[in-house]
Parts: C-alpha cells; sequence; structure tokens
C-alpha cells in the first residue's frame, strides 16, 4: 500500500474546561518520519489516539489521504499504532498476535503465513513464534509489537514512545533498527517521544508541543538552532537563556543590552523584534568561549564570571561559571591544549559569532 | 497456585537447623491432619478384610442404582449450579467492571449479601419464602389455584446453591475484567476488530481465568455441600450418603468410604479440567492501566437499575426470611408470621448461649491457628532453601478439594479410640477435634493470603534494614511484619467467616451437643418445627458474625476484596 498522509487542521481536546490539545494545525507528508516532541502530559500522546481514532477531537478536522476521518472509527482507519507497553495479548502466541489484523482483514491462510513469516524475518525474531509475549525480552517484545502494525501494511505506522520501556544500550540499538526498517518500507511514520536526542537523530521533522500547542514544528537542525521561543530553547538540549531588551533593529542585526549595561551585536535570523522589546538571548553551553580575563586580548563581551564546578569528561570540558547573577552552563571541546579552569578561578565569557539566538519570550 | 518454584530473587540464605526444624513440625502437622486421615480414606475403600489391594467396592458403587442416581446428581447438579451461576453473573460482572451509573455501590453490595449467610440457613428461609406452603405459593393457590415446586428435591438445590454461590463467579469475574489493560483492547481495534469480534477475540480469553476460577470453586462448593439437601430432606448426592452411611450404619461401612473417594475424585477432576486456565491466571496481572469505564445514561441506565433491583431483591430473600422466622414463635400457611417474639433472642443468647460461645472460641482459635501455619509456610516457601518446600505447598493446598465430609470420615476414622496425647481423651471427644478441623479446612487460603502478602515484600527491604543494623528478628519485627500484618489479618478473617458457617464437617466431628457451635445448633433446632424461630435467631446471629468479618475483610483488602474469594 503507498504510504499515506496526516493532516491535522485545528485541531481541539478538552477534558472539562481543560485543553489537552488546542489549534493544532500539521500535515504530515507522504514517507516522512514525524516526530512530536514534548514533556509529559503535553498532550502529544492524545494527539495520536486522535489520528488512531480512539479520541474523538472536540475541534477541528483529521484527514488521511485527504479524506476526513472524524467519523471513521478506529478499525476501519488502518493506522498502525504501536502501543508504549505494547499491548500484546497474552493469551495469544507470538505468531497468533502478529496474525492477528490479518486475520481480521480475511486474508487467505497461505498469505498468512507467508506474511507474518516474512514480517518476523524483517524484525529478526524467526523461531519465537509459538512463544508466548511474557517468554519475550522487553526487546523482542517491542519487535513483535512492530510486527503485528507493520504486517497490516498500514498507511501510517504511529509509535507511542515505543522505546522508553527499554534499557539505554537497548534503546540505542532499537533506534537504529527503526530507522532503517521505516526507510525501508518508506512508511508515513508518526513518533511519540519526550526525548529531544531521539527527535533530533530520527526524524525528518519534528513538532515541538508545549501545553496542548505546537510551538514550533521544522527540521531537527532548524530547531535546533532556531529555537521559537525559550519554551523551545529550554526544552531541545541545554540553553543558557539571559533576558535582554532590544536597542536598535539594524538590517539583519540587532543591538540589545543585558544586565550590567553589557550591549551586544547579534545576528537576525527568523525572528523580528523591534526595539524596547524583551526577548531573550539563547547560548548553548557549547557556544560559550572562556578566557582569561588576565589575558586581555581574546576579550569580547566583558562579562565576568567565577567557575563554580568543571568536570573534565575526555572529548569536553564541563564548565558552571557564575555570572551576572546566575548560572551558566559552557561545554570546551576539544580540551587537549586547552587551559583547564578550576573551580574559583575567574573568567571572561564570551559567545561564538552565529551561535548567538535572539528568542521572544514564550507567551504561555 | 502457588508455585515456590515461580518465586524470583530467593535470597541465599544457609540451610539452617531451625528452618529444618520449622519444615519437620509442619510436615507433621499437615501429615496428621490432612494426609494421613484421606489416605486412611482412600486405603479402607481400596482394600478387603485382608489388608489387600481391591476394586471390588467401587464396583459394587457402580452396581448399585443409588450410588450411580447420587453420583449422576451430584455431577449435574454441579454443572447446573454453575450454569445458572454463570447465567446470573456474566452480564452483571460485566457491567460493573465495564460502566459507571447510579448504584454501582448497591450492586456490589448485593453481590456479596449471598456470601454472608449460610447456604442451609438460606435453604430454610427460601423454604418459607418459596416452599410448599411457603409465600409465594400461598399466593399462586389465592390467585390462581396452583402452585410451583420450586424447592422440591434437586431444583431445591440447584436453586438454594445458585443464589448463594453466583458471587463466587460474579467477584473473580469482575477480577479479572478490571485487571485487562485497557490497550489490549485497543489494539485490537487498531487492527479492524471491534465489537462483538473483539469481546469474543481478546476480551472473553482474557476474562476467562477469573471465571473458571470462580466456576470451579462454585462446582467444588456446590458437590461438598451437606447442609442444603439434608435441610431440604433431598438425599439422593454424595455427600448426604457419605454423611447417612457414616453416621446411621457406622464408622466401619465401606460403602460411606467408597462414596468420600468418588467426592473427592469429582472434586480433583474438576480441579485438573480447570488447571490449564487457571494456570494462565498470570496474565491478568503482567500489565494495567485504568480499563475503560463508560458512563451508562437513558433507557441503558434504567435497565441497569431495574437489573439491580431484582438481583438485590432475590439476593435478599432469604434474610428477609430468617430474619422474619427469628422474631416469631411458630409460622406456617400464613403469607407473614401472626406473632412476634423476642423469646427465640432470650433461648440463643441466654438459656443455652453455648452455641454462640463455642462458635466464637472455634472459630477464633482456628483462625489464629491458620494465621501461624500460614505464615510460617508462605514464610518456608518464599524465603528459604529447604528441600521439600513444593511438597510442604501441595499438602496445604489439598484441602481445596477435600469436601469437609470426607476430611471428617478420615478423622472419624484415625483419631477414634485412642487417648491423643496431651488431651487425656480421643481427640473425636474433644472439642478440639472442631478447631483441627476448621484449621485445615481453611489454611489453603491463609496460605495464599500469606503468601501474596509477603511476597509484595521485595527481599531488598529486608536487607536494606540488615545492612543498617538490624538482626534478622528485629528485621521481621520492624519491617516484615508491619508490611504482611495486613494480608495475614485478612488470610485469618477469610478462615473466620468459612469457618462460622461450616456445617458438614461440624455435624459428623460435634461430640456432644454442648460443644456443638452455631451451624450445629441451627441444624438441631430446624430439625422440629418448634424449633425453627430459635434456628433462624442463630442464623441471624451467623449472618452478624459474617457480615462483621467481610466487611473487616473489604476494609482491608479495599477494592480487592474479591480475591478474598479466589482459589
Amino acid at each position: 500500500m503507498q504510504p499515506g498522509e496526516v493532516r491535522l487542521e485545528q485541531i481541539g481536546k478538552r477534558y472539562g474546561p481543560q485543553w489537552v490539545v488546542r489549534n493544532v494545525d500539521l500535515h504530515i507528508q507522504r514517507g516522512e518520519f514525524f516526530t512530536f516532541l514534548g514533556p509529559s502530559g503535553c498532550g502529544k500522546t492524545t494527539l495520536l489516539r486522535i489520528i488512531a481514532g480512539f479520541v474523538q477531537p472536540d475541534e477541528g478536522i483529521v484527514r488521511l489521504d485527504g479524506q476526513a476521518v472524524n467519523q471513521v472509527p478506529p478499525w476501519r482507519r488502518h493506522v498502525g499504532l504501536v502501543f508504549q507497553n505494547y499491548a500484546l495479548w497474552p493469551h495469544l502466541s507470538v505468531y497468533e498476535n502478529v496474525a492477528f489484523g490479518l486475520r481480521e482483514r480475511k486474508v487467505p491462510r497461505g498469505e498468512i503465513i507467508q506474511r507474518v513469516g516474512a514480517v518476523l524475518e524483517q524484525v529478526e525474531l524467526k523461531g519465537t513464534e509459538t512463544r508466548r509475549p511474557s517468554q519475550l525480552s522487553g526487546g523482542q517484545q517491542q519487535r513483535v509489537a512492530l510486527a503485528r502494525t507493520l504486517v497490516i501494511q498500514p498507511r501510517v505506522l504511529l509509535l507511542d514512545e515505543p522505546l522508553s520501556n527499554l534499557d539505554a544500550k537497548l534503546r540505542h540499538e532499537m533506534r537504529l533498527e527503526l530507522l532503517k526498517l521505516q526507510r525501508d518500507i518508506g512508511l508515513t511514520t508518526i513518533y511519540v517521544t519526550h526525548d529531544q536526542e531521539e527527535a533530533l537523530a530520527m526524524s525528518t521533522r519534528i513538532a515541538v508541543i508545549g501545553h496542548g500547542e505546537v510551538v514550533q514544528q521544522g527540521e531537527p537542525r532548524e530547531i535546533y538552532e532556531q529555537p521559537a521561543n525559550d519554551f523551545v530553547a529550554a526544552f531541545i538540549g541545554q540553553s543558557n537563556l539571559i533576558p535582554a531588551t532590544i536597542d536598535q533593529v539594524l538590517n539583519q542585526k540587532v543591538i540589545i543590552s543585558i544586565e550590567g549595561g553589557i550591549k551586544l551585536e547579534v545576528g537576525l535570523s527568523s525572528a523580528t523584534p523591534s526595539a524596547g522589546d524583551t526577548v531573550y538571548l539563547s547560548v548553548r553551553p557549547e557556544a560559550i568561549i572562556l578566557s582569561d580575563p588576565a589575558n586581555q586580548a581574546c576579550s569580547s563581551s566583558g562579562i565576568k564570571g567565577k567557575i563554580l564546578a568543571s568536570a573534565y569528561q575526555g572529548s569536553f570540558v564541563e564548565y558552571q561559571i557564575a555570572a551576572l547573577g546566575k548560572t551558566f552552563k559552557a561545554r570546551v571541546a576539544n580540551p587537549r591544549g586547552k587551559p583547564v579552569y578550576r573551580t574559583g578561578d575567574q573568567v571572561e565569557l564570551g559567545f561564538a559569532a552565529g551561535a548567538v539566538t535572539v528568542i521572544p519570550k514564550n507567551a504561555g | 497456585m502457588i508455585n515456590a518454584a515461580t518465586a524470583k530473587a530467593a535470597p541465599r540464605l544457609p540451610v539452617d537447623w531451625w528452618q529444618g526444624g520449622l519444615m519437620a513440625m509442619l510436615f507433621a502437622t499437615l501429615f496428621a491432619f490432612i494426609l494421613y486421615p484421606i489416605l486412611s480414606v482412600l486405603w479402607i475403600s481400596l482394600s478387603d478384610d485382608q489388608n489387600n489391594l481391591t476394586l471390588l467396592h467401587f464396583v459394587n458403587f457402580f452396581r448399585r442404582p443409588l450410588f450411580r442416581e447420587a453420583l449422576w446428581n451430584s455431577l449435574s447438579s454441579g454443572f447446573m449450579v454453575v450454569f445458572f451461576s454463570a447465567i446470573l453473573a456474566l452480564p452483571l460482572s460485566y457491567v460493573l467492571a465495564r460502566y459507571e451509573f447510579h448504584g454501582k455501590l448497591l450492586l456490589q453490595t448485593a453481590a456479596t449479601l449471598p456470601l454472608v449467610i449460610p447456604p442451609f440457613v438460606g435453604a430454610v428461609a427460601l423454604q418459607l419464602i418459596l416452599g410448599r406452603s411457603g409465600m409465594v405459593n400461598l399466593l399462586l393457590i389465592d390467585w390462581f389455584g396452583i402452585t410451583i415446586p420450586f424447592m422440591e428435591g434437586l431444583t431445591g438445590v440447584v436453586l438454594v446453591q445458585t443464589l448463594h454461590f453466583f458471587p463466587f463467579i460474579l467477584l473473580n469475574t469482575v477480577v479479572s475484567l478490571s485487571n485487562i489493560d485497557s490497550t489490549l483492547e485497543e489494539a485490537a481495534e487498531n487492527l479492524g476488530c471491534h465489537g462483538f469480534r473483539r469481546f469474543r477475540r481478546v476480551t472473553l480469553p482474557l476474562m476467562l481465568p477469573g471465571f473458571i476460577a470462580g466456576s470451579l470453586l462454585t462446582f467444588i462448593r456446590a458437590i461438598d455441600d451437606l447442609g442444603t439437601p439434608l435441610m431440604l430432606n433431598y438425599k439422593n448426592l454424595l455427600a448426604p450418603q457419605a454423611y447417612l452411611r457414616i453416621t446411621t450404619i457406622g464408622i466401619d461401612d465401606v460403602d460411606g468410604y467408597v462414596v468420600c473417594v468418588a467426592l473427592v475424585i469429582l472434586s480433583l477432576a474438576s480441579l485438573l479440567a480447570a488447571r490449564k486456565y487457571l494456570s494462565l491466571a498470570e496474565y491478568a496481572t503482567v500489565q494495567r492501566a485504568a480499563p475503560a469505564m463508560q458512563k451508562l445514561h437513558g433507557t441503558a441506565a434504567m435497565i441497569v437499575g431495574l437489573v439491580i433491583a431484582i438481583i438485590l431483591g432475590i439476593s435478599l430473600l432469604p434474610h428477609i426470611g430468617i430474619m422474619l422466622l427469628s422474631f416469631t414463635r411458630v409460622w406456617s400457611f400464613t403469607l407473614l408470621p401472626t406473632t412476634y417474639t423476642l423469646g427465640n433472642y432470650n433461648e440463643i443468647l441466654f438459656r443455652v448461649p453455648h452455641f454462640v460461645v463455642n462458635t466464637l472460641l472455634y472459630t477464633l482459635l482456628a483462625a489464629a491457628l491458620d494465621i501461624i501455619l500460614g505464615a510460617t509456610i508462605a514464610f518456608l516457601l518464599l524465603r528459604s532453601r529447604v528441600p521439600g518446600r513444593n511438597f510442604l505447598d501441595a499438602i496445604a493446598t489439598m484441602p481445596l478439594a477435600i469436601p469437609g465430609v470426607v476430611l471428617a470420615v478420615g478423622y472419624l476414622r484415625v483419631f477414634h479410640g485412642w487417648d491423643f496425647p496431651g488431651v487425656g481423651v480421643p481427640l473425636t471427644s474433644s472439642w478440639l477435634i472442631l478447631v483441627i478441623a476448621y484449621t485445615m479446612r481453611r489454611l489453603p487460603y491463609t496460605v495464599r493470603a500469606c503468601y501474596a502478602a509477603l511476597q509484595q515484600v521485595h527481599v531488598s527491604l529486608e536487607e536494606s534494614a540488615q545492612n543498617l543494623g538490624a538482626n534478622r528478628l528485629r528485621t521481621f519485627v520492624r519491617i516484615t511484619l508491619p508490611m504482611i500484618s495486613g494480608g495475614l489479618i485478612a488470610g485469618g478473617l477469610i478462615a473466620f467467616i468459612t469457618s462460622c458457617v461450616e456445617l458438614a464437617s461440624t455435624i459428623m466431628l460435634v461430640p456432644r451437643v454442648e460443644l456443638g457451635p452455631i451451624s450445629y445448633g441451627i441444624y438441631l433446632y430446624m430439625q422440629s418445627s418448634l424449633g425453627r424461630g430459635a434456628g433462624a435467631a442463630l442464623g441471624v446471629v451467623a449472618i452478624l458474625l459474617v457480615s462483621i468479618g467481610t466487611y473487616l475483610t473489604h476494609r482491608i483488602f479495599g477494592g480487592r476484596a474479591g480475591s478474598a474469594f479466589r482459589i
């Protein structure tokens, strides 16, 4: 079956007075690996269940391949959902679990045997057909759940935090396997996770969801490098957020002032602030350059700080620095040959050009 | 079934003499009071005068039409009780587990009401209402000039037992149903399976363990039930046949033993037949997410309301009947009693108070013994590596499948005619025999409760106490005991509740009238129509005792009260 596309138009869902999902407009294209990323309780799973048909939206339209499916019950939507807890039927064997959907579709016996065999081979579970789910390891159960869904060749594959119940090493392996599988089949996939690393590594596009609304959507790089607001900046990776005011808007640039009367010139990417706006300056830990204040040559910003803690980690050194009345995180890569500062050392903080972003304050 | 082999991460404690000694003592106790009496019943039915093995007695058993009929009646009435109970219980359990509606608590309460009334008391009460000259038939004669023989023969037995035992199926099925993770059903819908098909392919198989457990319990209890047929004066079932043989012909009548063995075989066969499904019971607890609850409105809510009213009404019939009877001197051939009196209560509480006093003494003692035995067995199963644990578990589980009549016959055989050391008289002449019988009959339940409680206490909780300086005894007193005390008390309560209404072994083992407990008193009083009021008053006391016990169990078990009545 050809991979499907999903359109969410102005989707809203509330429980009582509480909106769990609101104003969601998304278009997931054919063959995409699209991720809903957000903290727990942000409404991302609800959104997934709305697509699968287990939750009725109070507002908006769900379209599968252009057709509105709000009134279509779950069993006729033909979208595959892999549950977070796998939801394998304990009274059925691995084979019967995987064959379940095919039997529902009245697929002839011979074809069922052949297709179940093929999909079990694909997820490397050949030989476990007669076992019960309880006799499998966590990773195997996860793959049975995946196989059970893949075998019906759904229009869209929905994955609800499928890796969250696995240990770190297995999670890493499964992530690669899942990605390979998805690319091989070319299946439209919607992936729900709260793990930003997972999202960045796997997705073609990400929708960052906070408090039931889509805060930002875009490719992983866009989201990481140009967070739409402080919520995204804080949620995706680590970020130092410095409150700032816009002094002057120039062509592609702004002059901003931060605490201590320090003025900085920052390049603009997408946001278009106007003079007088209060914004955040987002600085990733790896964008901070440390220098010895005694060595005036590198001085650029004039921000002075004191090392609170330092942790040498081989490929980089991590620092916590007290400056501007808050704690900065800095990460200095390739420490070989560079000075390593100790707790209590005075340093001066500089920001790598082009790695500093001006972001609006989150309205919420 | 409890199986020590499945208990994870048994701590590597050395096999010490202390645990070994405990094990030996337990073995000796269980052997003397469970295994040996049953084996001797079996031996007598299988040997001739010269102590040679023979099947002759069984051949004779099948030659006698009376016994063939009793066997067939026991089997078929057992199945009928299960069948009718299932018809009552299944729709109710689905409604209880899956829907939210007004009066749900009422229905839950109604479902446990039949359990607080001993079946033989219920039999008497139902006779007053549905019997030949009971309320309903008197009305029917008045209005239509006909009577319906609700309570005649096997029909009456099946009716009484169904009304009494259907909660076993109901409660067990509800537990199974509410343990089904909602995503398991959603996954089916996601793959295209819905409605009745979803119920058949996913929900039904997953609720089967609870349903089967309840059915099994119902079947075993039904064929084991001696009181109901005796009260209804229907004797052609295995249990009353065994009882009549031993009490009228004597302790040496081989036929009585053969009937006993036939009863055990029926119980064991049903246990084995159900085992396949019971072993699957583990998956009820594998995963769980809040089961989906639907709200009922409009017509559906009204239908449910009506059903609640009917069930509640039927469940309460015996209670109302027995309550009325307890306040009357004579009640016959009238719709309601004509005169009311407190005399019956005066009789049983002040004139002859020993029935009530004995019951409290015996059942509380049995409950305490059960807790001690159950906790020790659970400890050995979960926390020690003494060899023979599985065998110990097997013996302690046996009474589940051993009808009370059979155990009583075994006791009469084994403990009759010689002075028991420390007692001074034969055990069968002492009231201690009743305490022992109650203790052994209910041991499987307490072992289960204690085992479940101890299983909740992860070994690391004890290890961390020891790591912080508490020795084994201190660890037990400060950590383990407080954590398992709920389970221990619950186990004791189950033993107390069920012993209060135990009739089968009681009427065979009571040495003298003044040593009899309530159930025996009820049986005696009910023999004469003049004593029925006093018997009913005793019945009310029994209902109260069981209600208190059940209420306390609910308080301790909380929402999982149903698990108290699981196999």
